[in-house]
Protein backbone atom coordinates (compact mmCIF):
# COMPACT_ATOMS: atom_id res chain seq x y z
CA UNK A 1 0.00 0.00 0.00
CA UNK A 2 1.43 3.25 -1.02
CA UNK A 3 1.59 5.85 1.48
CA UNK A 4 1.44 9.99 2.07
CA UNK A 5 2.79 11.94 4.89
CA UNK A 6 1.55 15.37 5.19
CA UNK A 7 3.03 17.91 6.59
CA UNK A 8 1.09 20.21 8.83
CA UNK A 9 -1.85 19.71 10.33
CA UNK A 10 -4.06 22.61 9.51
CA UNK A 11 -7.33 23.37 7.16
CA UNK A 12 -4.91 22.37 4.10
CA UNK A 13 -3.28 19.18 5.37
CA UNK A 14 -6.18 17.97 7.48
CA UNK A 15 -8.94 18.43 4.78
CA UNK A 16 -6.17 16.63 1.96
CA UNK A 17 -5.45 14.09 5.08
CA UNK A 18 -9.22 13.21 5.28
CA UNK A 19 -10.13 12.72 1.36
CA UNK A 20 -7.07 10.86 0.79
CA UNK A 21 -8.14 8.68 3.84
CA UNK A 22 -11.42 7.86 2.64
CA UNK A 23 -10.11 6.70 -0.53
CA UNK A 24 -8.56 4.13 1.11
CA UNK A 25 -4.41 5.85 1.38
CA UNK A 26 -2.98 5.66 5.02
CA UNK A 27 -2.02 9.36 5.84
CA UNK A 28 0.70 10.06 8.72
CA UNK A 29 0.15 14.23 10.02
CA UNK A 30 3.22 15.64 11.06
CA UNK A 31 2.45 18.64 13.34
CA UNK A 32 5.23 20.44 15.03
CA UNK A 33 3.31 21.67 17.68
CA UNK A 34 1.25 19.82 20.37
CA UNK A 35 -1.94 20.72 18.98
CA UNK A 36 -3.35 21.07 15.67
CA UNK A 37 -5.01 24.25 13.84
CA UNK A 38 -2.81 26.46 15.94
CA UNK A 39 -3.47 29.71 13.31
CA UNK A 40 -7.23 28.92 13.45
CA UNK A 41 -7.67 28.25 17.24
CA UNK A 42 -6.35 32.22 17.78
CA UNK A 43 -9.52 33.01 15.64
CA UNK A 44 -12.77 34.33 17.59
CA UNK A 45 -15.14 34.70 14.52
CA UNK A 46 -14.58 33.80 11.00
CA UNK A 47 -15.73 35.52 8.03
CA UNK A 48 -17.66 35.69 5.96
CA UNK A 49 -20.41 34.38 7.94
CA UNK A 50 -19.18 35.50 11.87
CA UNK A 51 -19.21 31.46 12.40
CA UNK A 52 -17.45 31.09 15.67
CA UNK A 53 -13.80 29.54 15.34
CA UNK A 54 -14.38 26.57 17.46
CA UNK A 55 -16.72 25.12 15.64
CA UNK A 56 -14.28 24.98 12.48
CA UNK A 57 -11.62 23.69 15.31
CA UNK A 58 -13.97 20.72 15.75
CA UNK A 59 -15.23 19.79 12.71
CA UNK A 60 -11.53 19.46 11.32
CA UNK A 61 -10.30 17.62 14.70
CA UNK A 62 -13.35 14.87 14.04
CA UNK A 63 -12.17 14.29 10.12
CA UNK A 64 -8.35 13.25 12.00
CA UNK A 65 -10.65 10.59 13.99
CA UNK A 66 -10.16 8.24 10.70
CA UNK A 67 -8.89 4.57 10.53
CA UNK A 68 -6.64 5.47 7.97
CA UNK A 69 -4.68 8.65 9.70
CA UNK A 70 -2.05 8.60 12.42
CA UNK A 71 -1.10 11.87 13.91
CA UNK A 72 2.11 12.65 15.20
CA UNK A 73 2.29 16.17 17.17
CA UNK A 74 5.45 17.34 18.29
CA UNK A 75 7.11 16.01 15.09
CA UNK A 76 9.24 18.80 13.19
CA UNK A 77 10.61 17.63 9.75
CA UNK A 78 13.52 19.31 9.26
CA UNK A 79 14.70 17.78 6.17
CA UNK A 80 13.46 15.65 3.21
CA UNK A 81 15.72 13.54 1.08
CA UNK A 82 14.31 12.44 -2.59
CA UNK A 83 15.35 8.51 -2.15
CA UNK A 84 14.92 8.02 -6.61
CA UNK A 85 11.43 6.96 -5.83
CA UNK A 86 10.27 7.78 -2.53
CA UNK A 87 10.89 10.34 -0.01
CA UNK A 88 12.80 10.14 3.47
CA UNK A 89 11.66 12.67 5.79
CA UNK A 90 13.70 13.42 8.87
CA UNK A 91 11.89 13.57 11.47
CA UNK A 92 12.60 16.09 14.78
CA UNK A 93 16.18 16.05 13.93
CA UNK A 94 16.84 12.42 13.81
CA UNK A 95 14.01 9.69 12.87
CA UNK A 96 14.29 8.70 9.31
CA UNK A 97 10.64 7.50 7.46
CA UNK A 98 10.21 6.80 3.88
CA UNK A 99 6.93 8.04 2.04
CA UNK A 100 5.79 7.79 -1.70
CA UNK A 101 4.42 10.83 -1.97
CA UNK A 102 4.75 14.24 0.50
CA UNK A 103 2.13 17.04 0.94
CA UNK A 104 3.52 20.07 2.28
CA UNK A 105 1.17 21.98 4.11
CA UNK A 106 3.12 24.04 6.39
CA UNK A 107 0.70 27.53 6.15
CA UNK A 108 1.79 30.71 7.52
CA UNK A 109 2.83 33.05 10.17
CA UNK A 110 1.94 36.25 11.18
CA UNK A 111 4.23 39.43 10.57
CA UNK A 112 6.20 40.73 13.68
CA UNK A 113 4.74 43.69 14.12
CA UNK A 114 7.81 45.08 16.08
CA UNK A 115 9.90 45.25 13.25
CA UNK A 116 8.19 48.67 12.04
CA UNK A 117 9.62 50.53 14.55
CA UNK A 118 8.08 53.72 13.42
CA UNK A 119 4.42 52.12 14.63
CA UNK A 120 5.19 51.47 17.98
CA UNK A 121 4.35 48.04 18.26
CA UNK A 122 6.11 46.46 21.55
CA UNK A 123 6.70 50.40 22.59
CA UNK A 124 3.46 51.53 23.43
CA UNK A 125 0.88 49.98 25.51
CA UNK A 126 -1.95 51.19 22.92
CA UNK A 127 -0.41 49.74 19.75
CA UNK A 128 -1.83 46.04 19.34
CA UNK A 129 -2.02 43.56 16.68
CA UNK A 130 -4.97 42.06 14.84
CA UNK A 131 -3.96 38.66 16.39
CA UNK A 132 -4.42 41.05 19.72
CA UNK A 133 -7.94 42.43 19.15
CA UNK A 134 -9.34 38.69 17.73
CA UNK A 135 -7.93 37.64 21.06
CA UNK A 136 -9.87 40.45 23.30
CA UNK A 137 -13.08 40.09 20.58
CA UNK A 138 -13.22 36.18 22.22
CA UNK A 139 -12.95 37.47 25.64
CA UNK A 140 -15.40 39.67 25.10
CA UNK A 141 -13.67 43.13 26.82
CA UNK A 142 -11.88 45.32 24.83
CA UNK A 143 -10.43 47.83 27.21
CA UNK A 144 -7.14 50.71 26.45
CA UNK A 145 -3.93 50.87 28.09
CA UNK A 146 -5.44 52.35 31.07
CA UNK A 147 -8.12 49.73 31.56
CA UNK A 148 -11.08 51.75 30.82
CA UNK A 149 -13.62 51.93 27.42
CA UNK A 150 -11.66 52.79 24.50
CA UNK A 151 -13.26 56.10 22.89
CA UNK A 152 -11.69 55.63 19.31
CA UNK A 153 -10.08 52.90 17.92
CA UNK A 154 -7.91 53.12 14.55
CA UNK A 155 -7.66 49.65 12.66
CA UNK A 156 -4.28 50.24 10.16
CA UNK A 157 -4.41 48.36 7.06
CA UNK A 158 -1.34 46.61 5.18
CA UNK A 159 1.15 46.43 7.88
CA UNK A 160 3.67 44.20 6.83
CA UNK A 161 2.02 43.53 3.50
CA UNK A 162 2.89 45.46 -0.02
CA UNK A 163 5.79 47.22 2.09
CA UNK A 164 9.40 47.35 0.39
CA UNK A 165 10.80 48.60 3.71
CA UNK A 166 9.60 45.04 5.58
CA UNK A 167 10.47 43.21 2.28
CA UNK A 168 7.37 41.92 1.64
CA UNK A 169 5.53 43.77 -1.78
CA UNK A 170 2.90 40.97 -2.08
CA UNK A 171 -0.38 41.61 -0.60
CA UNK A 172 -1.72 39.27 2.25
CA UNK A 173 -5.06 38.47 1.10
CA UNK A 174 -6.99 38.36 4.19
CA UNK A 175 -6.35 41.70 6.01
CA UNK A 176 -8.92 43.57 4.59
CA UNK A 177 -11.77 41.61 5.19
CA UNK A 178 -10.38 41.10 8.76
CA UNK A 179 -10.37 44.56 9.61
CA UNK A 180 -14.11 45.10 8.59
CA UNK A 181 -15.00 41.87 10.68
CA UNK A 182 -12.86 43.01 13.58
CA UNK A 183 -14.63 46.29 13.49
CA UNK A 184 -18.37 44.81 13.75
CA UNK A 185 -17.01 42.63 16.26
CA UNK A 186 -16.13 45.32 18.05
CA UNK A 187 -18.98 47.30 17.48
CA UNK A 188 -21.52 44.65 19.21
CA UNK A 189 -18.94 44.95 22.49
CA UNK A 190 -18.45 49.01 22.68
CA UNK A 191 -21.54 50.45 20.80
CA UNK A 192 -20.41 53.66 21.57
CA UNK A 193 -16.70 53.80 20.25
CA UNK A 194 -15.55 55.03 17.38
CA UNK A 195 -14.29 52.52 14.85
CA UNK A 196 -12.16 53.87 11.81
CA UNK A 197 -10.35 51.49 8.90
CA UNK A 198 -7.40 53.63 7.74
CA UNK A 199 -7.36 51.99 4.09
CA UNK A 200 -5.32 52.18 0.52
CA UNK A 201 -7.24 49.83 -1.45
CA UNK A 202 -10.45 48.03 0.00
CA UNK A 203 -9.86 44.31 -1.26
CA UNK A 204 -13.31 43.08 -1.03
CA UNK A 205 -12.81 40.15 -3.46
CA UNK A 206 -14.34 37.08 -2.35
CA UNK A 207 -18.42 35.98 -1.60
CA UNK A 208 -20.11 38.48 0.38
CA UNK A 209 -17.23 40.91 1.54
CA UNK A 210 -18.35 44.01 0.02
CA UNK A 211 -21.82 43.18 1.20
CA UNK A 212 -19.86 43.32 4.61
CA UNK A 213 -18.16 46.73 3.61
CA UNK A 214 -21.61 47.49 2.73
CA UNK A 215 -23.11 46.87 6.22
CA UNK A 216 -20.18 48.07 8.27
CA UNK A 217 -20.89 51.48 7.13
CA UNK A 218 -24.45 51.39 7.02
CA UNK A 219 -25.82 49.33 10.03
CA UNK A 220 -22.35 49.54 12.46
CA UNK A 221 -21.27 53.27 11.61
CA UNK A 222 -17.35 52.02 11.09
CA UNK A 223 -15.70 54.99 9.30
CA UNK A 224 -13.10 54.45 6.79
CA UNK A 225 -10.14 56.86 5.77
CA UNK A 226 -7.80 56.36 2.55
CA UNK A 227 -4.09 56.83 3.81
CA UNK A 228 -1.73 54.65 5.35
CA UNK A 229 -0.41 55.85 8.51
CA UNK A 230 2.96 56.20 8.73
CA UNK A 231 3.93 57.15 12.23
CA UNK A 232 2.38 56.00 15.86
CA UNK A 233 3.70 58.09 19.15
CA UNK A 234 2.23 58.44 22.36
CA UNK A 235 0.59 61.51 23.73
CA UNK A 236 1.20 62.48 27.50
CA UNK A 237 -2.09 60.32 28.98
CA UNK A 238 -1.08 57.55 27.57
CA UNK A 239 -3.13 57.74 24.15
CA UNK A 240 -1.94 56.74 20.79
CA UNK A 241 -1.30 60.07 18.08
CA UNK A 242 -1.33 59.00 14.56
CA UNK A 243 -0.08 60.51 11.94
CA UNK A 244 -1.66 60.20 8.19
CA UNK A 245 -2.71 61.56 5.52
CA UNK A 246 -6.43 62.02 4.22
CA UNK A 247 -5.74 61.56 0.59
CA UNK A 248 -8.77 61.51 -0.68
CA UNK A 249 -8.90 65.23 0.58
CA UNK A 250 -5.04 66.11 0.03
CA UNK A 251 -5.01 67.00 3.78
CA UNK A 252 -2.86 65.40 6.08
CA UNK A 253 -4.08 64.29 9.54
CA UNK A 254 -3.46 63.67 13.28
CA UNK A 255 -5.41 62.08 15.53
CA UNK A 256 -5.62 60.69 18.60
CA UNK A 257 -6.65 57.22 19.53
CA UNK A 258 -6.93 54.65 22.45
CA UNK A 259 -6.08 51.42 20.23
CA UNK A 260 -4.20 51.22 16.93
CA UNK A 261 -4.72 47.76 15.50
CA UNK A 262 -2.24 46.71 13.34
CA UNK A 263 -3.44 44.18 10.61
CA UNK A 264 -0.54 41.84 10.52
CA UNK A 265 -0.21 40.07 7.00
CA UNK A 266 0.78 36.75 6.26
CA UNK A 267 4.34 35.15 5.93
CA UNK A 268 6.08 31.97 4.85
CA UNK A 269 5.97 30.40 8.58
CA UNK A 270 9.20 28.97 9.31
CA UNK A 271 8.20 25.44 8.49
CA UNK A 272 7.42 26.31 4.93
CA UNK A 273 10.92 27.80 4.79
CA UNK A 274 12.68 24.89 6.19
CA UNK A 275 10.81 22.27 3.57
CA UNK A 276 11.59 24.65 0.84
CA UNK A 277 15.10 24.95 1.41
CA UNK A 278 15.03 20.98 2.43
CA UNK A 279 14.14 20.35 -1.38
CA UNK A 280 14.80 23.74 -3.24
CA UNK A 281 10.65 24.65 -4.16
CA UNK A 282 11.68 28.10 -2.21
CA UNK A 283 9.19 30.65 -4.62
CA UNK A 284 9.39 34.48 -3.64
CA UNK A 285 9.31 35.56 -0.47
CA UNK A 286 9.85 32.00 1.39
CA UNK A 287 6.53 30.47 0.01
CA UNK A 288 6.45 27.44 -1.99
CA UNK A 289 6.53 27.38 -5.42
CA UNK A 290 4.78 25.35 -7.65
CA UNK A 291 5.03 24.25 -10.84
CA UNK A 292 2.42 26.19 -12.77
CA UNK A 293 -0.45 28.62 -11.28
CA UNK A 294 -2.77 27.71 -13.36
CA UNK A 295 -2.84 24.17 -13.86
CA UNK A 296 -0.11 22.45 -11.99
CA UNK A 297 -0.75 24.64 -8.63
CA UNK A 298 -0.51 21.57 -5.66
CA UNK A 299 2.57 20.06 -8.25
CA UNK A 300 6.11 21.19 -7.59
CA UNK A 301 9.39 20.32 -9.95
CA UNK A 302 9.88 17.33 -7.58
CA UNK A 303 8.13 14.49 -8.33
CA UNK A 304 6.08 13.12 -5.39
CA UNK A 305 6.05 16.63 -3.55
CA UNK A 306 3.38 18.62 -3.19
CA UNK A 307 1.94 21.66 -1.86
CA UNK A 308 -1.21 23.54 -0.40
CA UNK A 309 -2.42 26.05 1.37
CA UNK A 310 -0.80 28.80 2.60
CA UNK A 311 2.44 27.63 2.62
CA UNK A 312 2.07 28.68 -0.95
CA UNK A 313 0.75 32.32 -0.85
CA UNK A 314 -1.53 33.84 1.67
CA UNK A 315 -5.06 32.24 1.67
CA UNK A 316 -8.45 32.29 3.11
CA UNK A 317 -9.21 29.35 5.05
CA UNK A 318 -12.28 28.16 2.72
CA UNK A 319 -9.30 28.55 -0.52
CA UNK A 320 -6.90 26.48 2.02
CA UNK A 321 -9.72 23.75 2.14
CA UNK A 322 -10.06 23.55 -1.43
CA UNK A 323 -6.52 23.38 -2.26
CA UNK A 324 -5.71 20.59 0.14
CA UNK A 325 -8.83 18.71 -1.72
CA UNK A 326 -7.37 19.50 -4.97
CA UNK A 327 -3.98 18.50 -3.55
CA UNK A 328 -5.20 15.32 -2.37
CA UNK A 329 -7.05 14.55 -6.14
CA UNK A 330 -3.80 15.13 -7.59
CA UNK A 331 -1.76 13.05 -4.95
CA UNK A 332 -4.19 10.13 -5.63
CA UNK A 333 -3.57 10.09 -9.54
CA UNK A 334 0.25 10.28 -8.95
CA UNK A 335 0.15 6.91 -6.32
CA UNK A 336 -2.20 5.32 -9.59
CA UNK A 337 0.97 5.71 -11.77
CA UNK A 338 3.62 4.85 -9.35
CA UNK A 339 1.44 1.00 -9.28
CA UNK A 340 1.16 1.28 -12.72
CA UNK A 341 4.58 1.28 -13.23
CA UNK B 1 -17.59 97.90 -18.79
CA UNK B 2 -19.56 97.64 -15.51
CA UNK B 3 -18.37 95.60 -12.98
CA UNK B 4 -20.39 92.41 -12.44
CA UNK B 5 -18.75 91.38 -9.55
CA UNK B 6 -17.38 88.29 -10.97
CA UNK B 7 -14.58 87.31 -13.27
CA UNK B 8 -13.73 84.27 -15.47
CA UNK B 9 -11.75 82.49 -13.50
CA UNK B 10 -9.52 79.09 -15.10
CA UNK B 11 -11.39 75.70 -15.34
CA UNK B 12 -11.49 73.84 -12.03
CA UNK B 13 -11.42 70.45 -12.93
CA UNK B 14 -7.93 68.54 -13.83
CA UNK B 15 -7.59 67.89 -17.30
CA UNK B 16 -5.06 65.55 -18.55
CA UNK B 17 -5.61 66.52 -22.24
CA UNK B 18 -3.45 69.59 -21.64
CA UNK B 19 -0.97 68.27 -19.14
CA UNK B 20 2.38 67.85 -20.43
CA UNK B 21 3.84 64.54 -20.19
CA UNK B 22 6.91 65.43 -21.47
CA UNK B 23 7.99 67.09 -17.73
CA UNK B 24 6.60 63.33 -16.13
CA UNK B 25 8.44 61.65 -18.76
CA UNK B 26 11.94 63.77 -17.99
CA UNK B 27 11.22 63.17 -14.43
CA UNK B 28 10.74 59.10 -14.29
CA UNK B 29 14.11 59.13 -16.48
CA UNK B 30 15.89 60.86 -13.63
CA UNK B 31 13.85 59.25 -10.95
CA UNK B 32 12.54 55.56 -12.19
CA UNK B 33 11.43 54.71 -8.55
CA UNK B 34 8.59 57.97 -8.92
CA UNK B 35 6.59 55.30 -10.97
CA UNK B 36 6.16 52.73 -8.16
CA UNK B 37 4.15 55.24 -6.65
CA UNK B 38 0.80 54.11 -5.11
CA UNK B 39 -0.79 57.24 -3.37
CA UNK B 40 -0.91 56.36 -0.10
CA UNK B 41 0.21 59.62 1.19
CA UNK B 42 3.00 58.48 3.93
CA UNK B 43 5.38 60.66 2.83
CA UNK B 44 2.65 64.03 3.42
CA UNK B 45 1.93 62.18 6.57
CA UNK B 46 5.55 62.30 7.70
CA UNK B 47 6.74 65.46 6.50
CA UNK B 48 9.16 68.04 7.75
CA UNK B 49 7.92 70.70 6.10
CA UNK B 50 4.05 70.16 6.27
CA UNK B 51 4.52 70.79 10.45
CA UNK B 52 4.97 73.91 9.30
CA UNK B 53 2.95 75.15 6.51
CA UNK B 54 0.59 74.17 3.82
CA UNK B 55 2.66 71.84 1.98
CA UNK B 56 1.96 68.44 1.06
CA UNK B 57 4.70 66.49 -0.86
CA UNK B 58 2.18 63.47 -2.13
CA UNK B 59 -0.13 66.05 -4.26
CA UNK B 60 2.67 68.00 -5.51
CA UNK B 61 4.22 64.76 -6.89
CA UNK B 62 0.91 63.87 -8.00
CA UNK B 63 -0.04 67.37 -9.64
CA UNK B 64 3.70 67.30 -11.77
CA UNK B 65 2.64 63.48 -12.34
CA UNK B 66 -0.58 64.92 -13.93
CA UNK B 67 1.48 67.75 -15.88
CA UNK B 68 -0.04 70.43 -13.66
CA UNK B 69 2.71 72.28 -12.97
CA UNK B 70 1.36 75.73 -12.12
CA UNK B 71 2.64 77.27 -8.91
CA UNK B 72 4.81 73.88 -8.03
CA UNK B 73 7.90 75.98 -8.09
CA UNK B 74 7.03 77.72 -5.23
CA UNK B 75 5.24 74.98 -3.10
CA UNK B 76 8.71 72.65 -3.43
CA UNK B 77 10.87 75.39 -1.76
CA UNK B 78 8.84 74.84 1.61
CA UNK B 79 11.13 71.18 1.16
CA UNK B 80 13.70 71.27 3.51
CA UNK B 81 15.12 68.14 1.31
CA UNK B 82 15.63 66.17 5.43
CA UNK B 83 14.65 62.83 3.52
CA UNK B 84 11.83 61.62 6.33
CA UNK B 85 8.85 61.02 3.50
CA UNK B 86 12.25 58.73 2.14
CA UNK B 87 12.36 56.70 4.97
CA UNK B 88 8.95 55.57 5.36
CA UNK B 89 8.00 55.17 1.39
CA UNK B 90 6.26 51.62 1.68
CA UNK B 91 7.14 51.60 -2.64
CA UNK B 92 10.80 52.65 -2.36
CA UNK B 93 10.20 55.98 -4.14
CA UNK B 94 13.36 58.22 -3.55
CA UNK B 95 11.24 61.43 -2.39
CA UNK B 96 14.07 63.56 -1.81
CA UNK B 97 15.90 63.10 -5.30
CA UNK B 98 11.57 64.03 -6.86
CA UNK B 99 11.95 67.07 -4.79
CA UNK B 100 15.72 68.17 -6.49
CA UNK B 101 14.16 66.66 -9.84
CA UNK B 102 11.37 68.54 -10.05
CA UNK B 103 13.13 71.56 -8.95
CA UNK B 104 15.64 71.43 -11.42
CA UNK B 105 13.29 70.56 -14.20
CA UNK B 106 10.88 73.55 -13.34
CA UNK B 107 13.77 75.90 -13.11
CA UNK B 108 15.20 74.66 -16.48
CA UNK B 109 11.74 75.45 -18.05
CA UNK B 110 11.18 78.80 -16.58
CA UNK B 111 15.00 79.43 -18.44
CA UNK B 112 14.11 78.24 -21.66
S1 LIG C 1 -5.63 42.41 2.04
FE1 LIG C 1 -5.91 44.58 2.34
S2 LIG C 1 -4.84 45.04 4.27
FE2 LIG C 1 -4.12 43.03 3.56
S3 LIG C 1 -2.25 43.52 2.42
FE3 LIG C 1 -3.96 43.40 0.95
S4 LIG C 1 -4.66 45.51 0.73
FE4 LIG C 1 -3.41 45.40 2.59
S1 LIG D 1 12.54 65.78 2.16
FE1 LIG D 1 11.05 67.42 1.81
S2 LIG D 1 9.18 66.34 1.27
FE2 LIG D 1 10.51 64.84 2.26
S3 LIG D 1 9.96 64.90 4.43
FE3 LIG D 1 11.66 66.31 4.17
S4 LIG D 1 10.65 68.28 3.84
FE4 LIG D 1 9.10 66.72 3.48
S1 LIG E 1 5.06 57.45 0.46
FE1 LIG E 1 5.78 56.72 -1.53
S2 LIG E 1 4.12 55.49 -2.38
FE2 LIG E 1 3.27 56.67 -0.69
S3 LIG E 1 2.43 58.51 -1.68
FE3 LIG E 1 4.50 58.99 -1.02
S4 LIG E 1 5.79 58.55 -2.80
FE4 LIG E 1 3.84 57.55 -3.14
Amino acid sequence: MKKVAIIGAGPAGIEAASVLARAGVPVTVFEKSSDSLSNLRDKSFLFPNFQPSPELVDEFSGKLQADNITVRHGSCITELKWKGTSWELVCNGSQNLVFDAVLIATGYRTFDASRKEELGYGIYKGVITSLEMEQMIKSGSIPNANGDIPQRIAFLQCVGSRDEKSGNNYCSKVCCVTAVKQAIEVRKILPKTELTIFYMDLRMWGQGFEEMYRTAQEKYGIDFIRGRISEAASTFDGRIQIKTEDTLLGLPMKASVDLLVLMVGMEASDGTRTVGRSCDICGEYGFIRTLNPHLYDNETDRPGLFAAGSCKRPMSINDSVNDGRSAATVIREYLDQLSEN
Amino acid sequence: MPDFGFSIKKTRSESIDNGSKQKYEELVRRVPSFKRCFQCGCCTATCSARQFSDFNIRRMHTLFRRGDADGLSEQLKKCMLCGKCTLVCPRGVNIRQLVISMRTILDNGEKK
